[in-house]
């Protein structure tokens, strides 16, 4: 969900808006914003799953530290969520253990 | 390759400083951050700071952040933001772009496939700014999606006005989590209480005090022992703590939440600071492993200096007068200093002694001074 009305920050400010499809799905988003943000806007909490134990992962220090946010971001994956600024019609896939795809 | 006076790492408040500090007296500089935005998590600070005028009392760390950004780029200081430093070498820093999104521009550029893009930097000095990371702590069900960084939170709602989630267990009842626990219910999240393993509030009286006055409970000898959930947060459970810090059976009680922040204090990050072959040290009051430095923030590896939480955790105030002081004495170092330096350096020490002074902070005052005492002998002499 996002934060319209702020006592301090006042209403959000206008933004360009943009669309980013997770998994197939097309959800809105803000150019410029991390990857991260869009989908917990769009409540979706999983970014990824681990190798062996396939255990789901989401934002966990959301300043792109921890690592634990990556995702497959236009083929390419390992990509931190966080930190990774959305253009618009951005392609983001759950990632399955160390990701597949083109490396760059 | 870039070929200049100083790069500093961390566009942070002391990152920031140094890189001021340092463009003031003619050095050619560059600051490196991995983020998007500058201002390190000055810019998810919006409420007023403490303290006195210097140190920007009654100001919101997000205005410091914008004041101090601007004040680079009016003296022609480099950001380099969306760039992750990869090695470090006295001298030299090489850099990776962190995403493939060029962020120089005001808008990010629509190149999709962009290739990974790498430079190296030859750099007379260093400043390490970089800062500090949250601790974690493990119990069952910690890694689901949903249990996150107090800061985490912090992050997602005062910088992207995004809410990670609605209904939240705060963990640890320091200043960070109880500042972080009022700003998300400015944010419109409903916060269901804060656990505190200790059997004292950790944070500020007035603080705490404002938490509760909106209603949100603080349970002291408490701690979360679950997150419930398959594929994210939908409950914690919460236990009392006996005297050895164990849970108490039979007390278990389960909170419907579906977020768990993490607000258990912060160690210094002190990777580059390790993989530049600085020597360390470790302080429990600085918390944890920190950088051996002298009176001059110059570490044991020469020309690389350290200033901020990546020195030991304090405040910004505190982040801010050692980027000064890294920031002078590394422009000096070069031959480039200013006819004042002097009085300058004596007004940092004051006011970082000040700022050290009150009961709470003495314990860091000796860590901190011990920590220039080994320095002096480990570091090198002007």
């Amino acid at each position: 969900m996002r934060v319209v009305h702020h006592p301090i920050l006042g209403d959000l400010p206008k933004s360009r808006k943009a669309k980013i499809q997770v998994d197939g799905k097309e959800i809105p988003a803000v150019a410029g914003e991390p990857i991260a943000a869009a989908m917990a806007a769009a409540g979706i909490r999983v970014h990824r799953y681990t190798a062996d134990r396939k255990e789901p992962r989401g934002i966990f220090c959301a300043i792109g530290q921890c690592t634990d946010c990556v995702m497959t971001v236009n083929a390419v994956p390992n990509a931190r969520t966080c930190i990774t600024p959305v253009v618009d019609g951005m392609v983001v896939e759950t990632q399955h253990g160390s990701g597949q795809g083109k490396l760059r | 390759m870039r070929a200049i006076d100083l790069a500093v790492v961390g566009a942070g408040p002391a990152g920031l400083v140094a890189a001021i500090e340092g463009a003031k007296r003619g050095c050619s500089t560059v600051v490196v951050d991995r983020n998007p935005k500058p201002g390190g998590q000055l810019i998810k600070q919006i409420h007023k700071f403490f303290g006195s005028r210097e140190h920007q009392a009654g100001t919101r760390g997000v205005d410091i952040a914008q004041r101090l950004f601007r004040e680079a780029q009016a003296l022609g200081v480099t950001l380099m933001l969306g760039w992750d430093v990869y090695d470090i070498r006295p001298g030299r820093l090489e850099v990776v772009r962190t995403s493939f999104v060029e962020l120089t521009s005001d808008r990010p550029a629509a190149s999709l496939h962009g290739a990974t893009k790498t430079e190296s930097i030859s750099s007379a000095k260093i400043v390490l700014a970089t800062g500090a990371e949250e601790n974690a702590i493990h119990f069952d069900g910690w890694t689901l999606p949903g249990v996150m960084g107090a800061g985490a939170a912090q992050t997602m709602i005062n910088v992207w006005r995004v809410l990670p989630g609605n209904r939240v267990l705060m963990v640890g009842s320091g200043n960070v989590g109880l500042i972080v626990t009022y700003q998300l219910l400015q944010a419109g999240a409903d916060v269901a209480a804060i656990v505190e393993a200790a059997s004292k509030i950790g944070g500020y009286g007035v603080h705490a005090a404002k938490v509760r006055r909106a209603g949100v409970p603080i349970l002291t000898t408490h701690t979360v022992v679950e997150a419930r959930g398959d594929s994210r947060v939908t409950g914690a459970v919460v236990a009392q703590l006996d005297a050895s810090w164990n849970p108490v059976p039979g007390s278990e009680k389960t909170f419907d939440v579906d977020t768990i922040c993490v607000a258990t204090g912060l160690r210094p990050n002190t990777r580059l600071a390790s993989l530049a072959g600085c020597q360390l040290t470790n302080s429990s009051v600085l918390g944890g492993w920190v950088p051996i430095h002298n009176n001059q923030l110059e570490t044991t590896v020469p020309g690389i200096y350290v200033a901020g939480d990546v020195s030991g955790i304090e405040e910004a105030s505190t982040a801010l007068e050692e980027g000064r002081l890294a920031g002078i004495s590394a422009a000096s170092s070069l031959g480039k200093s200013s006819a004042c330096d002097e009085e300058e350096i004596r007004t940092i020490d004051e006011r970082l002694r000040s700022l050290r002074g009150g009961p709470f902070c003495q314990p860091i005052q000796d860590a901190k001074q011990e920590l220039v005492r080994i320095g002096e002998s480990a570091c090198p002499k002007e």
